[in-house]
C-alpha cells in the first residue's frame, strides 16, 4: 500500500512527464492550473492519466475546488 | 462540400466507403459539437447509409480531432439561439432538432450494417449518445464519457436514457445520469458499455480490424441477428423528446446555458 507522500510523489512525476514541466519545479502546494499551464482539456486529461495510473475511479465532482497536488493525493489516496 | 454516394467531404464531417467499410469522421472544431450544420450533414449521411449498405458490412464512427470523439450538443449555438427567439419559438425549434437527430440516429442504429464508434478523449452527451448507438464501442485509454446534462437542469435528448437502458442495467444508468460523472474507458468497460481498450491513437486501427473480422460473416445472418437482439426503443425516444422540451421550458435551463457559456471556469466541458 502506498503512503500519501508516495502518491503525491507519483503524481508529481507524471504531472512532470506529460506536461514536460521539469520535476523540480513542481511543488506539493502548487496550484496544477497555474504551475503546469493546462487548460479543462487537459484536466480531464490528467484525471483520466491518474485514474489510469493508480487504477481508481476518480468522479470528476471530486475534484472540484482541488487545484493543489496535495489535495489531489488525498483525494486518490482515499480510493486505494 | 463535395459528395458522391460512397465520398462525402463536408465542413463537419466525412465519409468514405472502402472494401466495404464506411469510415465516417467527425472534423468540427473544437471538438465536434453537435450543432445545426453537423446535424445537417448527418442528415446527408443518414440518406445515403442505405445505398451504402448494399456495398457495406460495417461502419466505423470516429473523431479526426485530437480533443476527443465528441463533446455533445453545440450548446453555445443553442444558447444564442434560444436567446433570439422567443420561448415558445425556441422550444418549437428544440423539439424541431431533436426530432430531427433522432430520425438520423434511429436510422444508424437499425442500419444492417455492425457499427462501431471508435472514441478517444471527450465523449460527453450528445457525442456519448452517438457512440451508444452503434453496436461496439472501441475506446483509446484516454477517453472519458459522461452525461452532464442535470448539471444544465436537462437530461440527454439525443436518446442516450433510452439507449443506455437498452444496454445496461437500471441502476448503472441511475448512476450515470443523477451524478453526471465522467468517467474513464476502463470504468466504461468494466460497466459492459465499452467492448474493448486499446491503446492511446488505436482505437481507428482496431475498429477496421474488427470490421475486417465482421467481413467474414454473412451479411445477411449478422443482420438478422442484429435486429434480433438490438430493438429500438422508439415510444422512450419519443418520450425522452417529450420530457426535454417541457424542461428546456423552465428558468433554471436559460440560467444553467448562460452561465455554461460566459463561464471562464476551467471546466467548460463539464456544465
Amino acid at each position: 500500500m502506498r503512503t500519501v507522500d508516495q502518491t503525491l510523489d507519483e503524481i508529481l512525476k507524471l504531472a512532470a512527464v506529460h506536461f514536460k514541466v521539469p520535476r523540480e519545479k513542481l511543488a506539493p502546494d502548487d496550484d496544477f492550473f497555474r504551475t503546469l499551464g493546462i487548460d479543462s482539456l487537459q484536466t480531464l486529461d490528467l484525471l483520466t492519466r491518474l485514474e489510469n495510473h493508480f487504477n481508481v475511479d476518480l468522479p470528476d465532482y471530486e475534484l472540484q475546488g482541488v487545484s493543489d497536488f496535495r489535495t489531489l493525493a488525498s483525494r486518490i489516496q482515499a480510493r486505494l | 462540400m463535395t459528395s458522391a454516394v460512397n465520398h462525402f467531404d463536408g465542413q463537419a464531417l466525412s465519409w468514405e466507403l472502402k472494401e466495404g467499410v464506411i469510415e465516417l469522421a467527425l472534423r468540427r472544431e473544437p471538438c465536434n459539437e453537435i450543432g445545426l450544420l453537423t446535424l445537417g450533414e448527418l442528415e446527408v449521411f443518414a440518406a445515403a447509409l442505405d445505398k451504402l449498405s448494399h456495398e457495406a458490412h460495417a461502419l466505423i464512427i470516429h473523431s479526426s480531432l485530437k480533443a476527443g470523439f465528441c463533446a455533445g450538443a453545440d450548446l453555445r449555438e443553442l444558447h444564442h439561439r434560444s436567446q433570439e427567439l422567443g420561448r415558445v419559438e425556441a422550444t418549437a425549434g428544440v423539439r424541431d432538432f431533436l426530432q430531427r437527430i433522432h430520425r438520423v440516429f434511429n436510422t444508424i442504429d437499425a442500419a444492417p450494417l455492425t457499427t462501431i464508434a471508435a472514441v478517444h478523449g471527450v465523449t460527453f452527451g450528445g457525442g456519448f449518445e452517438l457512440a451508444l448507438v452503434c453496436d461496439l464501442i472501441i475506446a483509446d485509454k484516454m477517453a472519458r464519457f459522461c452525461f452532464p446534462e442535470l448539471r444544465l437542469g436537462l437530461i440527454p435528448g439525443f436518446g442516450g436514457i433510452p439507449r443506455l437502458k437498452r444496454d445496461l442495467g437500471n441502476a448503472v444508468v441511475r448512476d450515470l445520469l443523477l451524478t453526471g460523472r465522467s468517467f474513464n474507458a476502463a470504468k466504461a468497460q468494466q460497466i459492459g458499455l465499452v467492448s474493448q481498450i486499446v491503446a492511446e491513437g488505436e482505437a481507428l486501427r482496431v475498429a477496421r480490424s474488427t470490421a475486417e473480422q465482421i467481413g467474414k460473416f454473412d451479411r445477411h445472418t449478422a443482420s438478422t441477428a442484429k435486429k434480433f437482439i438490438k430493438p429500438i426503443p422508439y415510444e422512450e425516444l419519443q418520450e425522452e423528446i417529450e420530457i426535454f422540451c417541457d424542461l428546456f421550458n423552465r428558468p433554471a435551463v436559460e440560467a444553467g446555458l448562460r452561465k455554461f457559456v460566459e463561464s471562464a471556469d476551467l471546466q467548460p466541458y463539464l456544465p
